[in-house]
């Protein structure tokens, strides 16, 4: 019998999702043993005219991760689609849009301006832009388009599974790859983690007071964090309760905040809002300016509440900005 | 703040719908005293009763706009008039970040409201409900579902339609 046809693809991306797959360390040639990779781009060479040329649904599973942001990569995410049988969305950028949705809050216009022109370290005098098409000694290269808007997989195309995380851990990917393999598949949609709050598996829960009360938010660099304390305790923004646990609570064993990429539960419709109305409903107090006074200490709530999935959010993307028809 | 007629939406084109939520104690109990007061004012609201301002999940604000509403009105009782005692200040907090996060993703201030208004009030329903209608009236539509189709066109087929999300199953994990 032929192994199963697996496939890594990765698009709008940092780069970790792929070093989550490597840091499966050796247990990534059992899976190599029982699977036949079709396509890795980040660490083997195919090309993607062979894709094009296998059968729909011949490959059982693809895993791709980063979000979509240019033509290119919606056109992969397509042909992927068409050709497995089950499409994952791979970490947090792909599940729920991640840090690069973040640019959702710009227009596509200043995100090309700053990069290629106003950036401090580009020196680009002649103001030159990529081309999507150009001619040069008779050839004619084109390159993607970028996208007005990033989205998640799913916004894109139609998605089987989700591995949330940035990056998911090796411990979640593995028990996913192993679930494929077996056949023992949950119900289409499903995300590959507990459908349970971080709070419940953190090593802190004991300390966490009944009732939280802010007085003021602060900042990690702004003071020395007790490392037992529920951090919500200590007045800093922690995103625990309105996330997804799976990651072993890792960046509380660091003594940082959990700041939210394993996204929200299944019950939970937009995580920001969330999170905003669980720390906003426990200030201290009751007038106006002094409420104010506290929310000062979150400048930013939109980076801040999110950060991994302003993408999937209710709102997407800051509403007045431009679309295709610079509407 | 005053006025004695109701706007309205001239020559039956686009006027602002706006969603309200109310609470049940105080500020439902005032539109419904406007009612049987036969005040006039503006029928662009939709409202929905809570039985506390506090219940109101900053959810279901993104939510109201993220399915066509112009404007979102939140009622409640007057500071200390709480029937649960905290609730109104919780919304009071809520409030004041979630308009400044709204802010930042391009939602005009006025389409946002909290007001509190008792279950004597019933004239403060219909100014409160009036000058809302007439301020979203001049700054236009926000129709987000119409922008996100408007967005989705820079793509080549169109979005998936489904929220794939499964609904109250629990997936069990070894």
């Amino acid at each position: 019998m032929p192994k199963p046809k697996v496939a890594f693809y990765w698009c709008a991306s940092c780069g970790g999702c792929e070093e989550t797959v490597v840091d499966l360390a050796e247990d990534i040639l059992a899976v190599v043993e029982k699977v036949d990779i079709v396509l890795w781009p980040v660490a083997l060479d195919f090309k993607y005219r062979d894709v094009e040329a296998m059968a729909d649904q011949s490959i059982v599973a693809t895993l791709l991760n980063g979000a979509i942001r240019s033509s290119e990569q919606e056109a992969m995410a397509r042909l992927l689609r068409r050709k497995s049988r089950y499409l994952i969305a791979y970490g947090s950028c792909a599940c729920t849009g991640g840090i690069p949705s973040l640019a959702n809050q710009f227009p596509r216009e200043q995100i090309l301006k700053f990069n290629y022109e106003d950036a401090p370290s580009v020196v680009n005098e002649a103001k030159t832009r990529p081309q999507l098409v150009f001619e040069e000694e008779g050839r004619r290269p084109h390159l993607p388009e970028l996208h007005h808007v990033v989205r998640s997989l799913d916004q894109v195309v139609d998605v089987d599974y989700y591995i949330p995380g940035c990056p998911p851990t090796p411990k979640i990917t593995q028990a996913a790859v192993t679930a494929l393999l077996d056949g023992r598949l949950p119900p289409k949609g499903a995300v590959l983690a507990p459908d349970i709050a971080l709070c419940e598996e953190c090593p802190r829960r004991d300390s966490k007071p009944t009732n939280v009360v802010f007085t003021a938010f602060k900042r990690t660099h702004q003071q020395l964090l007790d490392p037992q304390l529920c951090l919500l305790a200590q007045g800093v923004v922690c995103m625990g309760p309105a996330t997804r646990q799976g990651c072993g609570a890792q960046c509380l064993a660091g003594n940082m905040p959990c700041t939210g990429c394993f996204g929200g539960t299944d019950r939970i419709k937009d995580q920001g809002a969330k999170i905003l109305s669980s720390l906003c409903a426990n200030i201290e107090p009751k007038e106006v300016a002094d409420i104010n006074k506290v929310l000062a200490g979150i400048p930013d709530p939109v980076g801040t509440f999110y950060r991994y999935g302003l993408a999937k959010s209710l709102l997407r993307r800051k509403v007045d900005l431009p679309g295709n028809n610079g509407k | 703040m005053e006025n004695e007629t109701p706007p309205t939406s001239g020559n039956g084109s686009w006027s602002p719908r706006i969603i309200a939520f109310f609470c049940n104690w105080c500020t439902y109990t005032a539109a419904d005293l406007a009612g049987v007061s036969r005040l006039k004012y503006a029928a662009n609201t939709r409202t929905i009763r809570l039985m506390c301002s506090g219940r109101v999940d900053p959810q279901f604000i993104l939510e109201a706009f993220a399915k066509g509403a112009d404007g979102v009105l939140i009622g409640g009782c007057h500071p200390n008039d709480c029937h649960y005692a905290e609730g109104n200040y919780k919304m009071l907090r809520r409030f004041q970040l979630l308009k400044r996060m709204l802010k930042d993703l391009g939602i005009a201030e006025e389409r946002f409201r909290l007001e509190w208004i008792s279950a004597a009030e019933g004239e403060k329903v219909k100014s409160v409900i009036n000058d809302m209608v007439k301020k979203i009236t001049a700054l236009g539509p926000l129709d987000l579902p119409g922008k996100v189709a408007d967005w989705d066109r820079e793509m080549t087929e169109p979005a998936p339609a489904v929220e794939s999300a499964p609904v109250e199953t629990e997936v069990a994990h070894a």
